[in-house]
């Protein structure tokens, strides 16, 4: 369970640092719905990559489970491989 | 776990998600593609360095220390890569500098040509 066993300075900063990482999803969401082009787009979407990453460690110390920061080291691999295949893309255009 | 370490670790996860949101803050508030990057990409490597640092002091065993300490130099060694292949390819795509800026060496230097379909709408 969340907060189970867990002291309380731990849980209130837990707790903010997960409003913090809401607002910040919302934030690149809706930075990737309105963007100016599609590099923006890519930006917004890796730095989702990096929010995602910041959730699992918080989770991880959360639930108590350490194994959550494997799934985050394979979490940065993909959004690495993510952001350079879209540069890849992107330079090439449409043709 | 003594007080103090607690406090630590409570300080080190509010100030790497703060980290984290003023990241999301510069990529919505940047006047410009590069400095949106720019913001995007420190801002939230640091972040996740912070937290991690947070999970490693909080859980203490060998495994979570060397996860963490692979996570972190795995993630500072991908993102200015990651970042520098994109800021190259939007160069090539003619992606414009904020009209407020005031030097652009390497269109002075002339090394990265733009593309022929660099005027193509993205």
């Amino acid at each position: 369970m969340f907060f189970e066993d867990i002291s309380t300075i731990i849980g209130a900063a837990l707790a903010i640092a997960l409003c913090f990482l809401l607002l910040a999803l919302g934030v690149a969401l809706w930075r990737i719905v309105r963007a100016e082009s599609d590099f923006d787009r890519v930006i917004a979407l890796d730095l989702i990559g990096g929010i995602c990453l910041c959730c699992l460690v918080v989770f991880a110390i959360g639930f108590n489970q350490a194994v959550l920061l494997d799934s985050a080291f394979a979490l940065a691999v993909m959004s690495y491989l993510g952001t350079v295949a879209f540069a890849r893309y992107l330079e090439r255009g449409n043709d | 776990m003594s007080l103090v370490i607690e406090i630590i670790i409570a300080v080190l996860i509010v100030t790497g998600s703060a980290f984290a949101l003023i990241a999301a803050l510069g990529v919505l508030r940047m006047p410009d593609f590069y400095m949106r990057m720019h913001a995007a990409t420190k801002a939230g490597a640091f972040g996740s360095l912070l937290l991690l640092m947070a999970a490693a002091l909080y859980f203490g065993t060998l495994r979570a220390v060397l996860t963490s300490v692979a996570v972190i130099v795995f993630f500072y060694i991908t993102t200015p890569v990651a970042a520098q292949t994109l800021a190259e390819s939007a160069y090539r795509r003619g992606i414009k500098l904020w009209d407020r800026s005031l030097v652009d060496r390497l269109k002075e230097s002339g090394e990265i040509p733009p593309t022929k379909d660099s005027k193509k709408k993205l």
